[in-house]
């Protein structure tokens, strides 16, 4: 059947199997390898991306529910050649090593920030906390959400300042 | 709690810099083997057996093959045709890659069916019929040896048993002696139960055959890509320079990508039959069936000891369950891998371990999931005993270990086995460790907690060390290729360079530490130096990366040729100085390297300057080539002998089981450290791994031989809410026969903390009488010790 689903922004209309799992669909049918597949049973969520700004595991998720949505994965994150602040702050804390995971932990750690921007270190490993990682021991991983969280209130704080500044 | 790991800065050489490849892999651009995509790519799916132990009556493929857009069925008959339906395992066994005869473990290929898309092969899987008879499996290896065992490897020649080998080590009449006449002895049953390293990413492979060049491609995840290509000459019979092997991004390795699988063959005889390249992706329960497990050692240790607490000797029986076919992937001497330095980090008299392989129903595998070749088997061994003999002597187990730990005054140390610890001041290790920890306020903690019947604390240690960074050579070799790693460096006109390697990165930063290795030893800026790793066609020969190799052997040979190229650049440099060579000296600072005449720093030549002139018309002296370039292979004289000092504090819940790691300390020493930053992510990543495989990771098998954690449903990794955060410190030793005194650390972490982990669980039991119970400790199974009889987590609970 014949779908159209806006992914980072473009929308791509194709036909598919009604059997297709968005996970493939995005691999296979869009060339966006970004979004990795780690498991069958939603367990390590390897496949995170954001379906209408909600992180989904897109194994568990038919491309054709996504017909008239939008969906973000890894590939969007970065926006005019500028990386995300999670993106900087995996890399900047070390948090990832294979980098297998990486791009659903990114997703999931933006949806956290979009909606909590100051979460403490319980929050972040709960939130993370339905997906695997093999490497990082979680340890960076957390590190990393709040390096950006720093990050992002410290331009915040530049914005209202400057902002400040102009009213005075 | 941990240090500060993030990098602000790119050093000269060592200290903490960010990883190269992370600009990839923060974009989603790393390029994982699934996401090699080729013209015309067909894709393979395996039908794999329901059972453990069956006869195959029949094989008909015809509905599958009549089925639209089905490309290929291969089977066991198909490749007996060719000559192929049984390869070479690395421990000089072989393995069916499709079965012919008998199934002999859940989960094997028994057919492959190649299609136009993913989807259509596995619906093709799904009506090829296969007749079974069905036969009593060997599930408990402790039974496999009984005489009435059914014979699992009836296809070999003359079987008539599943004994599989018999390996000792040590002195047995000595240490039988000690025993005799020991004050005390205790002994202790225990089971390091089977795991799966279960990296994120799966195994998988894409071949591709051209017809024309007679050139075989295979892209798969290989952390031994040169022993990949070697071994598909001898398995397919095809000239091995027509074979390259691609080993891309690795999605996590941790040992489980170092053997050939049934799947890769099956690709490659897939892209031959049909002419056009052919993927093969392998789903998560048929990796965690099918592709390599670790552990799985049934282990009596026992300790001699004089009633104040010095030990006197160790005794270990093992019987070693290596699944259906003898698959493990360690060097040919070392059937039982390292276990031989199961003294572990003590000084003790005497020892002996008897170790027997045997053969049952289940996948074939054995050294995989960061064990460094069975140490960790060897050091829960004597860190677990240590702790049972504390229980014995009602002593403290830091007091106890402090007691017996090898003095440094005692390294180069030579254990009772025969292995030769380079380096170490275990002492200091265990006393910081301790007071990072705070262990006597803990202790106070605890004695509080005991009067009351809530959450008990439990305080576990555990001290390894590790013998990493196989060979030499002349000891250690797969398959008889010796245990030696090469590397080429070459250094372009103007100044960058270009390092090639034969080990392969799962994720250890491999493209940055080597960088930096260079940049420690030629003053290139590390961002100079591309590291190039990973392709056969690209890198020369070596081993791979497994048993915390990368650093001993690799690393070891990236110093040894940057300074090849460093003496070539002092003869150029003498050239364009017009001074002898003799009279040059050389120096890094933070702007680069340089050839400088004696007592005139002045009068120098920086590496880049002497990279130009060596490739330009300077006429150089005789004998001496021009270009910047060195090739060296490294041949190790000794293992590197990390080791550390790990603390684990748990919350234990009587009235549930529940087990909460509340910290861990864990203080590691691997000589020199090249990048704090990735050290210390790899100690992180093996620490998890230590608490899942303590707590969580439980893969039984019933009666019948099923897989009973075939799927991240049932076998439980540990997510961010079961992990603490990490509590580092370092000690350094350097390794005196390394050239930069690194040691190996990849492995250090799931080595040494299980052990911590257990005991410090069995620490929270010990005023209920429980002395011991195997991993893993689930709630389930700390309620039955709690009650008297701690689970058999092989077998699956009745």
């Amino acid at each position: 059947m014949q779908i159209t689903v806006t992914v980072n922004g473009q929308p791509y209309t194709r036909d598919v199997e009604p059997r297709l799992l968005l996970v493939h669909f995005l691999r296979d049918h869009l060339a966006l390898t970004g979004t990795h597949w780690g498991c069958d049973t939603s367990n390590c969520g390897a496949c995170v991306v954001h379906l209408d700004a909600t992180p989904v595991k897109s194994c568990t998720v038919l491309a054709v529910m996504c017909d008239g949505h939008e969906v973000t994965t890894v590939e969007g994150l970065e926006r005019d050649g500028e990386l995300d602040a999670v993106q900087k702050g995996f890399a900047e804390c070390h948090g990832l090593q294979c980098g297998f995971c990486t791009p659903g932990m990114m997703l999931t750690a933006r949806w956290l920030l979009d909606n909590d921007p100051d979460p403490d270190e319980g929050r972040i490993r709960e939130t993370i906390s339905g997906q695997l990682c093999r490497c990082t021991g979680y340890e960076n991983i957390v590190r990393a959400v709040r390096w950006a969280a720093g990050h992002e209130a410290g331009r915040a704080a530049a914005g209202e300042g400057a902002r400040e500044g102009t009213r005075t | 709690m941990t240090q500060d790991t993030s990098g602000t800065t790119t050093p000269m050489g060592f200290g903490r810099m960010h990883r190269k490849e992370d600009a990839r892999f923060i974009r989603g651009r790393g390029t994982y083997v699934d996401d090699v995509r080729l013209p015309g790519m067909l894709h393979g799916a395996i039908l794999r057996s329901p059972h453990a132990h069956a006869r195959i009556l029949s094989v008909d493929a015809s509905a599958a093959e009549a089925y639209p857009g089905v490309r290929a069925v291969i089977t066991g008959a198909t490749l007996e045709t060719l000559n192929l339906a049984w390869m070479p395992t690395l421990s000089a066994d072989v393995q069916a890659v499709l079965a012919t005869d008998k199934v002999r473990f859940q989960g094997q290929e028994v057919a492959f069916v190649v299609a136009e898309d993913p989807y259509t092969a596995r619906d093709a899987v799904e009506l090829i019929d296969v007749g079974y008879e069905p036969l009593e499996p060997v599930v408990d290896a402790r039974r496999a040896l009984d005489a009435d065992a059914p014979v699992i490897r009836d296809d070999l020649e003359g079987r008539t048993g599943n004994h599989i080998f018999d390996w000792e080590a040590g002195d047995r009449a000595q240490t039988d002696a000690i025993f005799e006449r020991a004050e005390v002895t205790v002994a202790q049953d225990m089971l390091y139960p089977r795991v799966h390293p279960a990296p994120l990413e799966t195994c998988g492979a894409v071949a591709d055959f051209d017809k024309v060049t007679g050139k075989l491609t295979v892209w798969c995840p290989t952390q031994a890509p040169h022993a990949h290509r070697t071994l598909y000459a001898l398995v397919a019979g095809l000239p091995e320079h027509k074979i390259r092997v691609i080993s891309p991004d690795i999605g996590g390795g941790f040992g489980g990508k170092v053997g050939i699988y049934p799947g890769y063959v099956c690709a490659i005889v897939g892209s031959i039959v049909t002419g056009r390249p052919v993927k093969w992706m392998e789903d998560r329960s048929e990796n965690l069936m099918s592709t390599a497990f670790a552990r799985d050692y049934h282990m009596r240790g026992e300790i001699a000891a004089t009633r104040d607490g010095r030990i006197l000797a160790l005794r270990v029986k093992v019987v070693a369950d290596h699944g259906a076919f003898n698959g493990t992937a360690q060097p040919t001497k070392f059937p039982a891998g390292f276990f031989g330095v199961f003294t572990g980090s003590y000084d003790i008299e005497a020892a002996h371990c008897e170790v027997t392989g045997v053969y049952t129903n289940k996948a074939p595998g054995g050294v995989a999931y960061a064990c460094s070749f069975r140490i960790t088997e060897a050091v829960y061994l004597v860190e677990r005993m240590i702790d049972v003999l504390a229980c014995e002597l009602d002593a403290d187990p830091a007091e106890l270990r402090m007691r017996n730990l090898i003095r440094p005054e005692r390294f180069p140390y030579t254990s009772p086995t025969g292995w030769e610890y380079d380096s170490g001041d275990y002492p200091r290790a265990l006393r910081l460790a301790l007071d990072m920890a705070g262990y006597d306020k803990l202790r106070a903690e605890q004695a509080e907690r005991r009067r009351g019947d809530g959450p008990q604390l439990g305080i576990g240690i555990s001290f390894f060390t590790e013998a990493v960074g196989a060979g030499p050579r002349r000891h250690m070799d797969i398959l008889g290729l010796g245990m030696a790693d090469g590397a080429e460096l070459r250094v372009h006109p103007t100044g960058k360079a270009v390092l090639r390697v034969s080990c392969q990165s799962q994720g250890q930063g491999h493209e940055t530490t080597f960088a930096q290795i260079v940049a420690a030893e030629l003053g290139i800026p590390p961002d100079d130096v591309e590291v190039v790793h990973g392709d056969t066609d690209q890198t020369p020969f070596g081993l791979g990366t497994y048993g915390s190799r990368s650093t001993p052997v690799s690393g070891a040979a990236t110093a040894i040729v940057a300074r090849k190229v460093r003496e070539r650049a002092r003869l150029v440099a003498a050239a364009m100085l017009e001074a002898s060579p003799q009279d040059l000296e050389w120096s890094v600072s933070e702007t680069g390297g340089r050839w400088s005449v004696q007592g005139s720093a002045g009068h120098g030549r920086s590496i880049q300057e002497i990279a130009m002139a060596a490739h330009s018309n300077l006429e150089l002296p005789e004998g001496v080539e021009g270009h910047l370039d060195a090739v060296t292979v490294y041949n190790p004289p000794n293992l590197t002998y990390p080791f550390g000092a790990y603390v684990c504090v748990v919350e234990v819940d009587p009235r549930t089981g529940q087990v909460k790691v509340r910290r861990f300390v864990a203080v590691d020493d691997c000589g020199v450290r090249i990048n704090p930053m990735i050290v210390e992510g790899q100690i992180h990543g093996g620490l998890a791994d230590g608490v899942g495989m303590a707590l969580m990771q439980l893969m039984a098998f019933d009666e019948d031989g099923n897989h009973l954690g075939a799927s991240f449903m049932d076998y439980l990794l540990p997510t961010a809410l079961e992990c603490p955060s990490w509590e580092l410190g370092e000690t350094v030793t350097p390794s005196p026969h390394h050239p930069i005194g690194a040691k190996g650390v990849g492995e250090s972490a799931t080595v040494g903390s299980p052990a911590a982990v257990v005991n410090a669980v069995l620490d929270a039991l010990r005023p209920y009488g429980v002395r011991h119970a195997d991993m893993p400790l689930t709630p389930a199974n700390v309620w039955s010790a709690l009650r008297g009889s701690p689970l058999r987590t092989d077998l699956a609970i009745t």
